[in-house]
């Protein structure tokens, strides 16, 4: 049996890994997510069918990091999995359900025309938002912390249902659909271009809104993290994420007004990283926020470490070939249906 | 307030064996399906012949969406460990946590990346990648199988850990996990099921072709590729049954007890073809039963010794009759399969296998018995198991969510109504695509449409004009 806690710190590595894998979802799936968003608000119907064969070849891949994200919280942290699935039992089982219409509105939609493909439209539009929003408010819940005695959720039913978290919902469907119009912008041409311009233009207004409202929000949930960011060497420190952010946003703005096509979505992404650091930074060490640290929490330093050399060795291979895929299908989309 | 507690205890249950059953009739026809479309690529590949290429169109649109739906109703299995199974998810987690874990790293990204390139990648990718990517694909079921089932398997047969003072369990030896006692038998089991579930449906939709006199070039090769698994595969799926069975009734005798509908341990025990274990009596009434048939069948002696239900108390008991009728319909739709490739071989000697009327319409009832089989087999696995989530360690009942029986009862009629419905569209498509059948008029031009070569093409000859 071998154990490589004598050497490394491996729930510190394991969290880190974990966030990146929920990164990678949230920018990955994000984009994809967002094109749902906007979907129905697309001029033509041949914009939507471009919007889609856009995305087809990649949502299973990026829904994937998911259930990487779940799959290694449960591996590396059962604890956290198990006393977080509980208390976000319903946003939790309501994404599902939305990420299913999602999903197979893809493929029922390739096989109908006419009166029955609006129903999938409407469950592709439908899913999307739903999970969109159940993602900002399990994201709102997360920062919050939950209730627990023991090693158990102790709170109540409807604990995830309040005002903070509708607001992160609110704010990562209009953050979804952001890195959707800039998708969109990158990899369409013409009208349906011309339109995820706009469309990002709009959207990018209420992206800075919400940022402003939850970055503004969160000391106030623990002073653990006001002391935090407002303790006198930190500030110094921590000072370049509110200042990037400014600055992508500002080139960003100025990108949507030009004819840039892979910037903005770049942006996005950096937008995107900036807000997850910040959160990232404010509730480190915990991986349920005030409750457990990842240390508390780590599984067996045996079960982190056989995993840890499944991520090492299969990770980068994940990347090549993801990469290989997104390379495959580069360059602008079209209208056709593909099979 | 116990009358509650029960109740979430037997919601989580019923969601969870809903929600789990709807899952695998997906996998169970995809693994299969991914095999064989490999094969049938590999074929046009190194023939060339055009039917091959017809057929393989024609079912890699029915494996997208099979595809599909086992993804989204995969995503939902791995959260529900976690939220109706928290106790056990933060008790075992050390232990099966890291197989799920290499299950999506080795098994997940591989499939759904070079998914897309099976179904969007033609034109795109040279016809050697593409094939490439249907085997990855196929493997890529395969290597998920792998893990699940051992995740499983580990469920049934325990080993390989040490419980530690704060009562969780702590893994001591990774191969006694990952290869526990049981698993072999199951993984083949499962694989060969999966492999005889698909070759059901595609034998059953040929005949509907040969019955019908439609696609009569296309039918015959698939006909004869689903009656080879009939004839060679099925006969070795009730060996690995078997075997199967013997390893239970070492590791876990009380479920051998439950499928026979045995009370007593001992020997010269009955086979019953029909009966009705009665839990209160402890007997099996209106029994219909070959002598000594089950202690010669477990042991291979009229006189051998088989386990009995009451070597357990009551409480230690699966709920029987679901055990030992679910093993009935498995075992029964299993001869019946075998039944299904000795006649194949008889027609085909006769010269009849195309043109058997009869037999055709035999073929077309037999489509969906891979899937009752395959749940029936599960059922008994499953409930067979109970009391306990991980056998003989952590009993059901300890294993739940602290979660408000009215949230789980939410969730469940929300996972029936959407599940029904999503089967209900998928099913009409599937039967759309099945009716429309393999396409032999030249429709390249919809499907090379968007791709390179097409766009290149289209960009010289425009040129010329
Ligand atoms: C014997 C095979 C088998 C069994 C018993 C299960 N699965 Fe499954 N699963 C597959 C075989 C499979 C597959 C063939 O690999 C699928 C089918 C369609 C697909 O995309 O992959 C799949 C898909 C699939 C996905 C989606 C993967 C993706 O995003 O691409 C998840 C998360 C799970 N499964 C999780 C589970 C869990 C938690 C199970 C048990 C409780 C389970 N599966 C039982
Ligand atoms: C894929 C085919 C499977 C089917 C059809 C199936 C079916 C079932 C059924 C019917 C039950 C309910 C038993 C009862 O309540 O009496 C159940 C329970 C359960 N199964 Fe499975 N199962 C499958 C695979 C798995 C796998 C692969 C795992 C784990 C890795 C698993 C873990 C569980 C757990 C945790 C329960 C809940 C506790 C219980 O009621 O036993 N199952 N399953
Ligand atoms: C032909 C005779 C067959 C025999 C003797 C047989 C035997 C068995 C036994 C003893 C089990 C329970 C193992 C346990 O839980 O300990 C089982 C499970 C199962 N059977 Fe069968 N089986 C047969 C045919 C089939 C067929 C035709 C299918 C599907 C096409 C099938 C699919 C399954 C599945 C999916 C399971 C659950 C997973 C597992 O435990 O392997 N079986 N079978």
């Amino acid at each position: 049996m071998f154990d490589f806690s004598t050497w490394i710190d491996l729930p510190l590595i394991w969290g880190g890994l974990i966030a990146t894998a929920v990164f990678l979802y949230v920018f990955l799936d994000g984009f994809d997510l967002g094109c749902g968003i906007l979907f129905p608000f697309a001029p033509s119907d041949q914009c939507r069918n471009k919007i889609m064969n856009s995305i087809a070849p990649f949502w299973d891949g990026n829904e994937t990091w998911l259930v990487l994200g779940g799959g290694g919280l449960f591996a590396a942290f059962p604890v956290a999995y198990a006393v977080l699935m509980p208390a976000l039992y319903m946003p939790v089982i309501l994404m599902l359900i939305g990420l299913i219409f999602r999903g197979v509105a893809f493929e029922f939609r390739f096989k109908t025309d006419g009166r029955d493909r609006r129903y999938w439209d409407i469950a592709f539009h439908g899913g999307s938002l739903l999970a969109a929003f159940m993602q900002g408010m399990i994201l709102g819940n997360f920062v919050q912390g939950v209730t627990v005695e023991g090693r158990s959720f102790a709170g109540g039913a409807l604990d995830w249902a309040n005002g903070f978290a509708v607001v992160t919902g609110i704010a990562v469907i209009f953050g979804y659909a952001l890195l959707g119009a800039t998708w969109l912008i990158m990899k369409t041409d013409k009208q349906t271009q011309d339109w995820a311009r706009k469309a990002a233009r709009y959207v990018v207004f209420f992206v800075f809104i919400g940022m402003v409202i939850v970055s503004i929000s969160m000391p106030f949930i623990d002073p653990r993290i006001s002391d935090l960011w407002f303790s006198v060497p930190n500030i110094f420190f921590l000072l370049p994420i509110p200042l990037c952010t400014a600055i992508a946003f500002i080139m960003l703005w100025r990108d949507l007004h030009s004819a840039r096509e892979c910037r903005p979505f770049l942006l996005s992404i950096a937008l995107f990283f900036l807000a997850y650091l910040g959160i990232g930074i404010s509730l480190f060490p915990w991986i349920v926020p005030f409750s457990f640290t990842v240390w508390d929490a780590a599984a067996a330093s045996t079960s982190q470490s056989l995993l840890l050399v499944g991520a090492l060795v299969f990770l980068p291979i994940i990347l090549i070939y993801t990469a290989y895929s997104y390379y495959i299908f580069r360059g602008k989309s079209d209208e056709h249906s593909h099979y | 307030m116990l009358g509650l507690e029960l109740d979430a205890v037997l919601l989580a249950r019923i969601q969870f064996a809903f929600t789990i059953s709807f899952h695998i009739v997906f996998p169970a026809f995809t693994i299969g399906l991914a095999s064989w479309l490999a094969v049938i690529e590999g074929l046009y590949l190194k023939t060339g012949e055009k039917r091959y290429e017809d057929i393989y169109r024609m079912w890699v649109k029915i494996f997208a969406v099979c595809f599909g739906m086992g993804v989204v109703s995969g995503v939902v299995m791995s959260y529900q460990f976690g939220t109706n199974w928290s106790v056990f998810s933060d008790k075992t987690g050390n232990v099966i946590g890291p197989l799920l874990g290499y299950e999506v790293l080795t098994a997940f990204f591989l499939e759904a990346s070079f998914l897309g390139i099976m179904l969007f990648g033609w034109g795109r990718v040279s016809k050697k990648m593409h094939f490439v990517s249907t085997v990855i694909v196929a493997v890529g079921t395969l290597i998920s199988a792998f893990w699940i089932l051992s995740a499983n398997s580990w469920m049934q047969t325990p080993q390989g850990f040490e419980i530690g003072d704060d009562g969780l369990l702590y893994p001591t030896n990774w191969i006694e996990i990952i290869f526990n006692p049981s698993f072999p038998y199951r993984f083949f089991h499962m694989v060969v099921a999966a492999y005889l579930t698909t070759a059901f449906v595609v034998g059953g939709v040929s005949a509907y072709y040969l019955w019908r006199g439609r696609h009569q070039k296309h039918a015959r090769i698939m006909f004869a590729m689903a009656m080879m698994m009939a004839v060679f595969v099925a006969p070795v799926q009730l060996l690995i049954g078997h075997a199967h069975g013997e390893n239970t009734m070492h590791y876990q005798p009380v479920k051998v007890a439950a499928m026979e509908g045995n009370w007593e341990r001992g020997g010269n025990k009955p086979l019953y073809l029909f009966g009705i274990p009665n839990e209160e009596t402890e007997t099996t009434d209106y029994g219909v039963k070959v002598p000594n048939g089950a202690s010669w069948v477990l042991t291979g002696q009229a006189d051998g010794e088989i386990p009995g239900l009451k070597d357990v108390a009551k409480e230690d008991r699966p709920p029987v009759i679901w055990v030992f009728w679910s093993f009935r319909v498995m075992v029964g739709l299993g001869m019946a399969m075998i039944l299904t490739g000795v006649c194949a071989a008889v027609l085909f000697f006769r010269k009849r296998l195309f043109t058997s009327r009869l037999f055709q319409l035999w073929c077309m009832a037999m489509t969906p018995s891979g899937f009752i089989a395959l749940l029936a087999g599960w059922f008994v696995t499953e409930i067979g198991r109970q009391p306990y989530t991980a056998y003989g360690v952590i009993r059901t009942s300890e294993s739940i969510s602290p979660v408000a029986a009215e949230q789980v009862a939410i969730s469940l009629i929300l996972f029936i109504i959407v599940y029904t419905l999503i089967f209900g569209a998928g099913s009409y498509y599937i039967l759309k695509l099945i009716g429309k059948g393999p396409s032999v008029k030249k429709d390249k031009g919809a499907y090379y449409g968007h791709t390179m070569e097409a766009s290149v093409t289209k960009k010289l000859t425009t040129k010329d004009s």
